[in-house]
């Protein structure tokens, strides 16, 4: 497998430029000897109309915030509806954790191995907990609103609100109809096959709906979600036999996306607090200065340490530990952009560490062996070309278990585990890239 | 002049005991010093406007134990106090918060955090779990890659081997936790859980690549004198081994001194684990495999 070096130094260099590329933070307005330099990463996203944006996700353990485990109770809800069910449950939290207005917020459905349905929220940012479970703890509630004649409204009680639509200014009353009214809510397809949203109501439903309908015709019926209007379709007909339909301008997934949302206040899933904490940052802004002077450090270390031990050879160790570093963070940086998006924790931090180690290891390994066959007296070709043979099955062995032990732990374990896991694991599969092509590269050219 | 490790093969496996047995003593005795996150619970933070006296504490501490709520630890720090307890659900706490503003005066409540004991067992559960079929996994992936090495060795012992190691490396790392947990109250949170899985890695790499080596050895000059190769694998691989734990071992250094404080504890066990993983690949894991050998050609005789 003698390969030209040639061709694997372009591509070395090809993936550097990318990946210095993808880590350079975004900036503008900088002054460069008098001339002005703007740069953002995601204007290759602009360039090809492709809504990303790529960014390093910090998780809670870094950033702080709040994290809160919800249960939901599903002893009232029939087994073949609970997933749905949590599903709508989600959606409810997700719009009321929406209220913060932070970034990045996650809130997570999880069904555990003895069947607990739960609900993980997690708020960066925010460290009032008592704020926080008040809006959250709470089953959600649905409310069907009248339209009024504007004169009729008394305005400021509660049960009267003026809502601005693009249609102009609604005056509206709520009903007594409520999600509890509600039997079930599906999508299903009209006659000239566009996705509409179908609602069941219960006999008592049924008939609180017969009224409403009669009342309302040609006058706008509004829905609203813990007081938030998600629809405000207006009735056509009456509806004596409790089935009704909302017809929009639905595509199919804005009709599921109604359609959970109203199942959600339909749902008597009630939630519990499991758990709820205020995760203090860890690396809290003082201490990330130092966490990363140390890490700088560290790394300066590592280069006076290999430099000092292997000359040369320590040099390009250092060399290829650097692209290292830039490809695991470039990785860490492109997943924001896919389903599978990397979080940073403090323990995927410990992972990161740990397989540089073996980066490390990796090289000092290569540099042990030919140092061992230089000194039987084999020319430099010859014994770098040993060196990679001899050390490969050690690297790959090592590499191997400790790639088995991270795709155990990520399947297996929780939160905090998964993500030490998928960071090793990563890390790993780059480190042995950087030993056997990024190292052997350089030193074939410096040999040659 | 050769260093004969295997020689001394004992005295290394006391040294191993005398580190091992004190702190699995104290793991009977005492037990971990659990973080919240392992135990449920719950931790209070209540900032008054002026300093809480005794008299007072002794009042709230009264208020928890009405409620039928343990309180494990109270402590003041300035106008604060702290209060660890069993888990305060969300209608007992504002409960309490009211009958201790009863007879306290008012109070800011500036942190709650409530942990439910069954998602701190289930991390620890589902970890424990992962590193058994780990372990299992990782002892059928050497038996099958050095499945190569010559009678009368065996591939099977090799991963035995690396696997006891493993374990002798968690058990020292968790030992002396248990000591620093009962003397200088260090608590085990997910940050050790983290440091603990770390050390696991280390481990079996380190491990490997002596067996590597032995490996090597064997197939070239055969299993005649397993005792000599093993010994002359260890010293061949001894640079290596120290070069990488140096390096390893000097950046954790100047994470120590100069990170945060926060991650004091967390570098700390990372050091006790590559120091321990460095040590048992070299001086038991090696050693033990020459051990396993001479028992069963001693039983063949």
């Amino acid at each position: 497998m003698r390969k030209n070096p040639r061709y694997l130094l372009w591509l070395i260099i090809g993936l550097t430029i990318a990946a210095v590329f993808i880590n350079l933070p975004k900036f503008s307005n900088v002054h460069i000897a008098g001339k002005t330099f703007n740069f953002d990463p995601n204007s290759i996203f602009t360039t090809l109309k492709i809504n990303q944006t790529l960014n390093f996700r910090e998780g809670l353990d870094l950033k702080g915030g709040t994290s809160l485990v919800l249960r939901a109770n599903m002893k009232n809800i029939a087994s073949d509806e609970r997933s749905a069910a949590l599903d709508s449950a989600k959606t409810v939290i997700e719009n009321r954790v929406n209220l913060f207005g932070v970034s990045e917020p996650l809130v997570q459905t999880e069904i555990t191995n003895n069947n607990d349905y739960r609900i993980n929220v997690e708020i960066p940012g925010v460290t009032d907990v008592n704020q926080v479970r008040t809006l959250i703890g709470t089953t959600a509630q649905l409310t069907f609103w009248e339209q009024i004649a504007s004169s009729a409204a008394k305005l400021g009680s509660p049960d009267y609100v003026i809502l601005n639509t693009p249609q102009g200014q609604l005056y509206l009353k709520k009903t007594n109809l409520t999600g509890s009214d509600l039997k079930q809510t599906s999508v299903g397809f009209d006659q000239k096959g566009l996705p509409e949203v179908q609602l069941v109501f219960t006999a008592a439903g049924t008939k609180k709906f017969a009224d409403l309908t009669q009342r309302l015709v040609g006058k706008t019926l509004a829905i609203a979600l813990d007081n938030q209007f998600i629809e405000t379709p207006t009735v056509q007909s009456v509806i004596p036999d409790g089935n009704g339909v909302i017809n929009g301008n639905f595509t199919t997934d804005s009709a599921n996306q109604l359609s959970t949302e109203l199942n959600a206040g339909a749902l008597p899933v009630s939630l519990s607090i499991l758990s709820s904490s205020i995760v203090e940052p860890t690396l809290g802004s003082v201490s990330l200065a130092k966490s990363l002077f140390a890490g700088v450090l560290g790394f300066i270390i590592i280069v006076v340490f290999m430099t000092t031990l292997y000359k040369k050879l320590g040099l390009i160790a250092s060399l290829a530990l650097t692209l290292y570093t830039l490809f695991v963070l470039a990785i860490f940086k492109l997943s924001s952009i896919t389903p599978y998006g990397i979080t940073l924790t403090l323990s995927g931090i410990a992972g990161f560490i740990l397989s540089i180690g073996m980066a490390v290891d990796a090289n000092i390994l290569i540099f042990e062996r030919m140092k061992e066959e230089l000194r039987q007296g084999k020319s430099h070709e010859t014994a770098i070309e040993l060196g990679f043979s001899r050390a490969w099955t050690s690297i790959r062995d090592s590499n191997i278990s400790t790639l088995i032990t991270s795709f155990v732990l990520y399947e297996f374990g929780t939160g905090m585990v998964k993500g030490f896991a998928l960071v090793l694991a990563i890390g790993v599969l780059v480190s042995m890239f950087s030993a056997i092509v990024v190292t052997r590269t350089f030193l074939r050219l410096i040999y040659k | 002049m050769k260093i004969n490790i295997i020689g001394k093969k004992y005295w290394y496996f006391l040294l191993s005991l005398i580190v091992i047995v004190p702190g699995v003593i104290s793991l009977i005795l005492f037990g971990l010093n659990l973080s919240v996150e392992f135990t449920g619970g719950s931790n209070l933070t209540l900032a008054f406007p002026s300093k809480v006296s005794s008299r007072e504490l002794t009042q709230i501490s009264n208020i928890f134990t009405q409620n039928k709520i343990k309180i494990q630890n109270i402590t003041t720090s300035g106008n604060q106090v702290l209060i660890k307890s069993q888990p305060v659900d969300q209608n007992q706490d504002i409960l309490i918060t009211q009958e201790i503003k009863t007879s306290l005066g008012n109070f800011d409540q500036q942190s709650y955090e409530t942990i439910g004991p069954t998602i701190g067992a289930e991390t620890l559960q589902n970890a424990i779990y992962a590193l058994i079929v780990a372990s299992i996994l990782i002892v059928i992936y050497i038996t099958w890659s050095f499945r190569s090495v010559p009678k009368p060795t065996s591939s099977f012992r090799f991963g035995v081997c690396a696997i006891i190691a493993l374990i002798h490396d968690v058990l020292v790392l968790i030992g002396l936790f248990s000591i620093f947990g009962h003397f200088f109250g260090v608590e085990v949170d997910s940050l050790f859980v983290t440091a603990v899985l770390t050390v696991i890695g280390f481990s079996v790499h380190d491990t490997i690549v002596v067996f590597d080596r032995i490996r090597e050895n064997l197939r070239r000059v055969g299993g005649e004198n397993f005792a000599e190769v093993v010994n002359d694998s260890i010293l061949q691989t001894l640079d290596r081994s120290l070069n990488t734990s140096l390096t390893v071992i000097l950046v954790l250094i100047a994470l120590l001194i100069f990170g945060g404080e926060t991650i004091r504890w967390f570098v700390v066990a990372l050091l006790i684990g590559i120091t321990s993983g460095t040590y048992s690949s070299i001086f038991n894991a090696s050693p033990l495999l020459v051990v396993w050998q001479d028992l069963i050609q001693r039983r063949r005789k």
